[in-house]
């Protein structure tokens, strides 16, 4: 088939903008060149800039590589990985790297990056100075910070907050050295960057700002920094983050044209014009870059060109930039401020919020715009500069933000984003090069539904999180449902249910604090939606490691009985499977008449129910039913209620097993679990269905082939009949398939959902998938609830009787005559 | 202007909790906030007299456990749309000590 030799591509640098191009490529010439890559660093294709994330414990190094190693095989590509390439004959047209390799080329890509820029400082070479470029330093970093050291950055650019913040995320104290007097001046305006020092202050980070570095003390080892007027501080860990320099080697290696950079023209060819270069490493039109955005369109135009396009030409797009500390939110794009007297600024500040916005107009478009605090508007600002969009009309609302600005009339800019318009090709989101036309074939193509989801597939909005409504815009326009940001949990924060449960566990949140500060949620303590719901989601994630924490339950779970309109409580002591004794019944008489209870009461839960019990009294009350044996029934839990039964077999002349044995096994397997919402269970021994099986959460209804298990019925304000699951044939899969779902119901449904609504929100097949046709996943489901019962099956009626939980809740503090 | 009355120490009560105590006034319900800011308020709310130390404390307000009204610790006010005003006391910090002033405050607050 192949009639023509393939010609040989050399790429060097396995890095963010070389293997954007070789993808480019292989799209466009999918079988033009046998392709080898060199890559200094031992690992495959990476998302550098996510190693910010990965420093503060918000992803792993899994979570961001971009091409794994299969993903080379199968594109038949040779990758040499820890491997740098050390000599270029240009000539021969041969590159040679340090383990030996000799290779061949036909075209030649550089790809090198950038080198992190190291002053001229006594004491650079200790160990323990780490620069922040590759995944070694982020290991380095990480190693320092389990031993809870202390550390210095040098630099108060994106890149040294990032670590710095990252490092503090990990637990160090960290101070950072900035020789401006303001941080991030290249992107912000002195106002902005005194905000988010501010912010950054309180947050606990420590400021030396025009700070000049003088040299590293130490002997063996960093042990700290002297600045210029003397001050000292000191540290186990430094970090220079001073700024990049393009990586020239090679360059210089093969005889290139250099200035700052590796010099190419539009092409992105080099003054050889069978090597070309892209990324970090070169410089285009006396640029150089430090930012990917313009690295995708690098990479586009290069691929082209070695596809053999002849026309293709690359100008480098207008930039922007925002800073990635969760919950801190810095915009900036364009010029930070007014250049001459036919320039204006616009200034909008509201100190309470913490919200700062200044954009720079000239000549009726707009120029820059800084934001701090509040930056919705980013991208729609972004969008006006890049389009050189005339604002005459927008003028006196700009400064507002798009919506305010679309309420009246409006020139150029649209309302809303429009889908429809935008070009297939449009990047979308400039982190990781993500088209409107990529995303939209992830959709279509693998049916994704959700924002979360296009994120997994995509990457689109995955980093920085600016596109995200763009992303947003195009999700419900492909699929046509409104895929509107999720409803948030309440008014102290933006997000919902769904996106918090996600980041207690990608980011191991592991306290209600750690969530609220990590996810910017807007109070200190929460409120009286989201802290019941947080304490659920926690103690969910991590049995056994929360602590439960009561101040944020509802009365009723906080005493562990029911609050009636009179202020007095209600007891039901639990009656496993609706089964009790003489015994049992005549502990419960003696109370009721010890503690003059007065209304006692058979529940539709096959249970006692004893009304009118003063709060005071409820400790001696649970005492005296402990002693009987009895335990509390949970009836005021969001968790497992009860289990009801009909007689089944033993008695019944159309029962066909034995249900009440069954229901006392759940009862015993699930007791104790909380839930999103409440959970009763019921079992029937036949089709005639004397429990009411099809109206619970979980029921069984057992037939002479086994037991039917039914799921999502709910018997209250909304009636819902349950839905069929599966046919099950002994009690020991009724267990595990009763307690997967409900292990699942645990993880997904959102607090205060009971199991009907969550059913019908993820759907029946979804639920089947889950449990019927991953046997492994629900094993591991079942295997999940049965740990986290290993916690949650003690009698809150005794640690509170007997064993002093809580004591103060039951007595009043003073008495006053 | 009265007697201040010594109802024990801030550490009695549990931090965004209330502990109650009954006076001649009826009970009192004592809330300490996240900050360890401390107030006295009747224990009912202005609704149907729920017993307001057994909400969730939050900032310097605390939801009624039994409909879920917000009331302001330091105002006695209930939080918009729901109208109505739980009688606040005086209470002060001396030290560790909490003192009482058994008096119903007067404090006015307009409404919104
Ligand atoms: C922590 C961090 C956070 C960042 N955050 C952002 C951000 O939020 N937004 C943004 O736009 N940009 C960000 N950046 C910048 C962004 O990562 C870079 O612009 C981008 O990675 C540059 O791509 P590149 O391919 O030119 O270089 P690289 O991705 O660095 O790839 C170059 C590769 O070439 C290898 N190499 C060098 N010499 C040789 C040789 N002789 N032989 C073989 N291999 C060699 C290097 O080891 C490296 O792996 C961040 C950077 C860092 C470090
Ligand atoms: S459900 Fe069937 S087995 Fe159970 S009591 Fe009713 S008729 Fe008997
Ligand atoms: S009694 Fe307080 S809200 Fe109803």
């Amino acid at each position: 088939m192949n009639s023509v030799p393939r010609q040989r591509l050399v790429v060097i640098g396995n890095g963010m903008a070389g293997m954007r191009t070789v993808e480019e490529l292989l799209r466009r010439a999918p079988v033009r060149y046998d392709i080898t890559v060199f890559g200094a660093e031992p690992h495959p294709n990476y998302n550098r800039i996510m190693l910010s994330s990965v420093l503060a414990g918000e992803k792993q190094i899994d979570d961001i590589v971009i091409n794994p190693l299969s993903w080379y095989a199968e594109a038949g590509i040779t990758l040499h990985t820890g491997d740098p390439v050390v000599a270029i004959d240009a000539k021969a047209k041969i590159v040679t790297s340090a383990s030996g390799k000799a290779v061949p080329y036909d075209k030649l890509l550089l790809a090198t990056g950038s080198k992190p820029l190291m002053p001229p400082l006594p004491g650079l070479e200790l160990p323990g100075v780490v620069a922040f470029r590759d995944i070694a330093d982020t290991d380095a970093m990480l190693k320092a910070a389990e031993a809870k050291q202390r550390a210095v950055v040098i630099g108060g650019g994106l890149l040294g907050l990032e670590a710095a913040w990252g490092l503090k995320r990990r637990g160090m104290p960290v101070a950072l050295v900035h020789l401006m007097p303001t941080l991030m001046e290249r992107q912000l305006d002195v106002e902005a960057g005194g905000m988010l020092q501010k912010d950054l202050t309180e947050r606990g980070l420590h400021f030396f700002t025009s700070g000049q570095t003088e040299r590293v003390l130490g002997e063996a080892k960093a042990e700290g920094v002297v600045l210029a007027d003397g001050r000292s501080i000191p540290a186990d860990l430094v970090v220079v983050a001073i700024g990049i320099r393009p990586n020239v080697d090679m360059g210089k290696a093969a005889g290139l044209d250099i200035n700052r950079g590796i010099v190419v023209g539009d092409d992105m060819a080099t003054s050889d014009p069978d090597i070309y270069a892209v990324g970090e490493c070169v410089e285009h039109r006396g640029q150089v870059f430090g930012l990917v955005a313009p690295l995708w369109e690098q990479a586009k135009v290069c691929a082209a060109r070695l596809a053999g396009d002849t026309v293709a030409t690359y100008a480098t797009p207008a930039l922007s930039t925002r800073l990635k500390i969760t919950g801190i939110d810095v915009f900036s794009a364009g010029k930070l401020a007014a250049e001459d007297d036919g320039d204006e600024e616009v200034v909008f500040r509201d100190a309470t919020k913490g919200v700062y916005r200044k954009l720079v107009v000239r000549d009726n478009k707009l120029v820059g715009a800084v934001m701090y605090g509040d930056v919705a508007d980013g991208g729609w600002y972004f969008d006006l500069i890049k389009g050189d969009t005339d604002v005459t009309e927008l003028r006196d609302r700009l400064i507002f933000g798009q919506s305010f600005a679309d309420a009246g009339c409006c020139g150029g800019a649209k309302g809303s984003i429009d889908v429809a318009a935008m070009a297939d090709d449009t990047q979308v989101c400039g982190c990781n090069g993500v088209s409107k036309g990529a995303i939209v074939s992830a959709i279509t193509e693998k049916g994704l539904t959700t924002l979360d989801e296009v994120r997994a597939h995509t990457k689109a909005s995955a980093s920085c999180g600016m596109c995200t409504p763009q992303v947003q815009a195009i999700l419900s326009f492909v699929t046509g449902a409104d895929a509107a940001a999720p409803e948030a949990m309440c008014k102290c924060t933006d997000h919902g249910h769904d996106f918090v449960r996600h980041a207690i566990i990608d980011q191991h949140l592991k306290t209600q604090d750690a969530v609220r500060k990590v996810l910017g949620w807007k109070t200190e303590d929460g409120c009286a939606k989201c802290r019941p719901a947080l304490n659920y989601y926690l103690l969910c994630a991590w049995p056994g490691e929360y602590v439960d924490d009561y101040r944020s339950r509802f009365i009723n779970e906080r005493v562990h009985a029911n609050i009636q309109k009179d202020g007095t409580y209600s007891v039901v002591p639990r009656m496993w499977g609706g089964l009790t004794t003489p015994d049992e019944l005549r502990a419960i008489a003696d109370v009721a008449d010890k503690f003059q209870i007065p209304t006692v009461k058979v529940t539709g839960g096959q249970r006692i129910d004893l009304l009118g019990v003063k709060k005071q009294d409820l400790p001696a009350v649970w005492a005296d039913l402990n002693k009987a044996g009895l335990v509390s029934g949970h009836a005021y839990s969001k968790g497992l209620r009860t289990v009801k039964t009909c007689v089944g077999s033993e008695w019944c002349r159309f029962g066909t097993q034995d249900s009440t044995g069954l229901g006392v096994k759940l009862e015993k397997l699930m007791w104790g679990s909380w839930t999103p919402h409440k959970v009763k269970l019921a079992v029937s021994g036949c089709p005639r269905n004397c429990a009411e099986a099809t109206i619970k959460d979980i029921g069984i209804i057992c037939v002479e082939a086994g037991y039917d298990m039914v799921i999502g019925g709910n018997g209250g304000i909304e009636v819902r009949v349950t839905d069929p699951l599966v046919r099950l044939s002994t009690e020991d899969e009724v267990l595990e398939y009763s307690a997967a779902f409900m292990q699942l119901y645990r993880e997904e449904g959102r607090y205060l959902e009971r199991t009907a609504p969550y059913v019908e929100r993820v759907g029946l097949a979804y639920i089947k998938k889950r449990i019927l046709e991953d046997d492994a996943g629900r094993k591991a489901l079942y295997a999940r609830f049965l740990f986290s019962q290993s916690y949650a099956q003690n009698d809150p009626w005794a640690e509170r009787a007997s064993g002093g939980v809580d004591s103060h809740e039951f007595q009043p503090l003073a008495v006053v005559n | 202007m009265n007697d201040w009355i010594d109802i024990g120490t801030l550490a009695d009560i549990p931090r965004l909790g209330a502990r109650t105590l009954d006076t001649p006034l009826g009970e009192v319900a004592v809330f300490r906030t996240g900050d360890d800011d401390v107030f006295a308020l009747i224990n009912k709310c202005p609704h149907k007299n729920g017993p307001l130390s057994e909400g969730i404390v939050m900032g310097r307000k605390v939801a009624c456990p039994l409909h879920n009204w917000v009331i302001d610790l330091n105002s006695g006010e209930a939080q918009a749309p729901d109208e109505g005003c739980t009688t606040t006391l005086p209470l002060k910090q001396d030290g560790d000590r909490l003192l009482l002033g058994l008096v119903v405050s007067t404090k006015k607050v307009a409404h919104g």
